[in-house]
């Protein structure tokens, strides 16, 4: 647990930094995990569109991985993929190779 | 160079206004401060300040549109009485909490029910918990002087606070009195500009404002606000003076009136202590009552050690209420009352509700306050909780 | 020209981090961040703002903010006054000079912060002119207070507090239609968008921001929670809500109304279709509640004929 800031070490007011719930892990949420196919996937971005978690990672318009440490696997973008390229998985059978493939990395 | 002129006391707020030139200003109407606003739109539309004048659709909606103003950098002023205020109440403690050190003229009147359109202070000593400092005036001249001192101690980086300055609906607000305003050089070299640290609008810097905190960071921001309005004594006190350098008119906390070697001193808050000096004057020559009063300028910070040591030696301390806190009297006593415990030789203390939607003040009941007090002194002592109602036919 | 290209825009920098706490499947961070990347477009910058609720509690836990854009939480009946005095204030300090950016302003809220609590403070704001754009996700109950019914809760939907039993089958009212009180302001733009259209959703925002003075957007936007849906189907359920014409998507620019969709006789499905796929609905289909089925229908095809009759009126020159 992250130490927690004292009185004066807190900004006057009630300002905070901007965009650091990226620190948190929401990914123990996860009961399904997405596992995408990486050769079908046709870079459409409709589950970069439509991820609530912000955990579709996109390098020059292509999707080059999930964000596993946001994804709360809620499955949208497996249902809403058009060439049906993601697999929602229990968390528990996902391999650990699975798990790598989906690790930001280029996909030609 | 200074001039003298003759305002009600609504005017006079306004022209202070006019003089602060605020990036905004969000108002709505309602009775006895709609005058005032009658004068700022005047200002406004003869392009005498740069002012975006929002008028909006109410209350709520005038502190919610200063707040989202003062967030993102501007210095923001807005006026309201009674119900308005109450409508207010949610964001009252939002601004303060959020940091606002918006300004804000309250001219004082009664709440409903029964709904009337009067004097009294139970609106903003409602509010006396919601993190605004609150000044008082007891004429126009202060009324004029308070609104402008109010931006610099708001605004002052270690206070960071919004400011109520409140006024007498009617008695001061409709009155036409002489009083003497700053050119605008001097007023707005006094004024200085606004910044604030982070801005709603420093879109390169983007920061979010008014979180959700809960336990483990609520308190923390509650002791940041605590310790604002402590070190708000200070500049109150410091712009007080510097006000009083370039204008003749130094103001402090308090204002104690023949207090030095008074016995019976009166303690109040408003246009009421202006009667309340000359009543001891009187009292004085015609009773020989060694009366004194004791004027509350600054009732959030209360002045507590302050109150304490000028009334050190009063032999019977009585306090003006106009407004009322059920079940427990009126809230200057009871706050007086505290101030003054754990000293030795606590006076007898009697509390005096008056006034209440509007009811007259005059002179003679004013003195006979004093007479009442006197009294008191002759017998050295009173019941716990005194508590007298002027001018209440029962 | 600002894009509503997906494969454009998914190279854009994030402006809504991931590691908020939204329940999964939750519609509403969907909205806000395709929101903000549509109106962040060319040399624009977006100001927020945002009414108590389920996406200001989820998004702002302090120390933590998942906006990487300006954000202001104020209260929950003020998101609108509040975006109105930044917007003020920005015009202020910009007629000084003392400002030199474009910023869009964008305020959001519930469907109770807006249909309910901030009717009153986003009525002011429209009429008095700001600009800016109010952009209301409607999740037909108040979510973050634990799923109570507000006056977009339609007619039939559970809620905890207008509940199924023996006597009473959920709510008993119709849903006001917010979208047509705000277009009688006369404002500029106002428009009904739905997610499973993202493109149409995109560039409506992009037309709101984009146009001077106010502007108002109503997302649909489903809760699995409150629905008793799977997370999953969010995005159908749009799609669904848009087929049955139960949420038609239409843009009324200047006054004039267009419906951006209408469902082929193929695509048409029945009201029964949708009630059927959300577990707040379940109660209907007893049979002492059956009937309840047939006006919900019957309301629907009123509303949608009207609504093609205003716009015959709207389109006839």
């Amino acid at each position: 647990m992250s130490k927690l800031m004292k009185k004066d070490e807190m900004m006057m007011g009630t300002a905070t930094e901007a965009g650091s719930t990226s620190q948190l892990n929401t990914g123990s949420w996860r009961t399904y995990a997405p596992l995408t196919d990486y050769d079908k996937c046709v870079n459409c971005m409709m589950c970069w569109a439509y991820c609530p978690d912000s955990s579709i990672v996109v390098e020059d318009s292509k999707k080059v991985g999930v964000d596993y440490q946001h994804c709360k696997g809620c499955g949208i973008c497996a249902v809403e993929c058009p060439v049906n390229c993601i697999e929602m998985k229990l968390e528990s059978d996902v391999t650990d190779e699975e798990r790598d493939n989906e690790k930001p990395q280029p996909r030609d | 160079m200074a001039e003298r002129v003759a305002k009600t006391g609504n005017d006079a707020a306004a022209y202070a206004l006019r003089q602060i030139n605020p990036d905004v200003v969000a108002a709505y109407p309602i009775t006895p401060q709609t005058e005032l606003m009658h004068k700022f739109a005047e200002y406004v539309a003869d392009g005498d300040v740069d002012t975006e004048f929002v008028q909006v659709e109410s209350e709520h909606s005038a502190m919610s549109a200063v707040v989202g103003a003062s967030l993102s950098g501007a210095r923001c002023c807005t006026a309201t009485s009674s119900a308005g205020l109450a409508l207010m109440w949610e964001i009252l403690f939002v601004a303060a909490g959020n940091r606002c050190p918006i300004v804000m003229p309250v001219v004082n009147r009664a709440l409903s029910a029964p709904i009337n359109i009067h004097c009294d202070h139970s609106d903003s000593m409602g509010a006396r918990d919601s993190g605004w400092i609150q000044l008082y005036a007891e004429n126009s001249q202060e009324a004029y002087d308070n609104v402008l001192q109010a931006i610099r101690i708001g605004e002052h980086p270690d206070v960071m606070l919004p400011v109520m300055a409140a006024l007498d609906g009617f008695i001061l607000s409709h009155t036409i009195e002489a009083l003497e305003i700053n050119d605008d050089e001097t007023a707005q070299d006094f004024l200085g500009d606004f910044k604030r640290d982070y801005s709603l609008l420093d879109v390169d810097n983007p920061y979010t404002f008014g979180p959700l905190a809960l336990q483990n960071y609520y308190f923390e921001y509650k002791k940041q606000q605590i310790d604002a309005m402590e070190a708000a004594r200070d500049v109150i006190v410091d712009v007080g003076k510097e006000y009083g350098e370039l204008t003749g008119r130094t103001y402090g906390m308090l204002e104690p009136y023949r207090c030095d070697d008074a016995e019976v001193i009166l303690v109040g808050l408003g246009s009421t202590t202006g009667t309340a000096k000359e009543a001891a004057d009187q009292v004085r020559e015609e009773d020989g009552i060694a009366a004194g009063v004791l004027k509350v300028r600054c009732f959030r910070p209360f002045p507590a050690r302050e109150i304490a040591e000028a009334l050190g030696d009063a032999a019977v301390v009585g306090t003006l209420d106009r407004a009322v806190s059920f079940g427990l009297g009126g809230p200057l006593f009871h706050e007086v009352r505290s101030s003054l415990s754990g000293r030795d030789n606590c006076a007898p203390m009697v509390d005096f509700i008056y006034g209440l939607g509007g009811r007259d003040m005059p002179l003679n009941s004013v003195k006979d306050v004093f007479r009442q007090l006197a009294d008191v002194q002759k017998k050295g002592k009173t019941e716990a909780d005194d508590i007298r109602y002027v001018g209440l036919r029962e | 020209m600002p894009t509503t290209n997906l494969k454009e825009l998914s190279n854009m920098p994030e402006l809504l981090s991931g590691g908020h706490a939204a329940c999964p499947g939750c519609a509403g961070p969907i909205a806000l961040r395709q929101a903000l990347h549509a109106a962040q477009q060319d040399d624009a910058y977006v100001v927020t703002t945002s009414s108590t609720g389920c996406m200001e509690v989820v998004t702002s836990i302090y120390p933590n903010s998942a906006w990487n854009v300006p954000f202001v939480h104020s209260a929950f009946e003020n998101s609108a006054s509040t975006a109105a005095g930044a917007e003020a204030a920005y015009q202020s300090l910009k007629r000084q000079g003392k400002l030199d950016k474009d910023i869009k302003f964008i305020a959001f809220g519930g469907d109770g912060g807006t249909y309910d609590i901030g009717l009153q403070a986003l009525s002011g704001a429209l009429e008095r002119g700001h600009n800016f754009t109010y952009i209301c996700y409607d999740n037909e109950a108040y979510m973050n207070t634990g799923i109570q019914r507000s006056g977009a809760t339609p007619k039939g939907a559970f809620t905890n507090t207008a509940q199924a039993g023996k006597v009473l089958a959920g709510k008993n009212q119709v849903k006001k239609d917010l979208t047509a009180i705000c277009a009688a302001h006369g404002i500029p733009y106002v428009a009904q968008a739905s997610l499973h259209r993202m493109r149409d959703y995109i560039k409506k925002v992009q037309r709101a921001v984009n146009t001077e003075g106010p502007c108002f957007i109503n997302v649909l936007s489903p809760c699995p929670r409150g629905w008793r849906c799977k997370p999953e189907d969010t995005i159908r359920l749009c799609e669904l809500s848009v087929n049955t014409r139960l949420w038609p998507v239409f843009e009324i620019v200047d006054g004039r109304l267009k419906i951006d969709y209408k469902p082929s006789e193929k695509k048409q499905r029945p009201m029964r279709d949708w009630l059927k796929s959300q577990g707040r609905f379940k109660h209907l289909f007893s049979p002492k509640n059956e009937h309840l089925i047939e006006e919900i229908q019957a309301d629907v095809d009123k509303r949608w004929e009207n609504l093609l009759r205003r716009e015959r009126c709207d389109q006839e020159d």
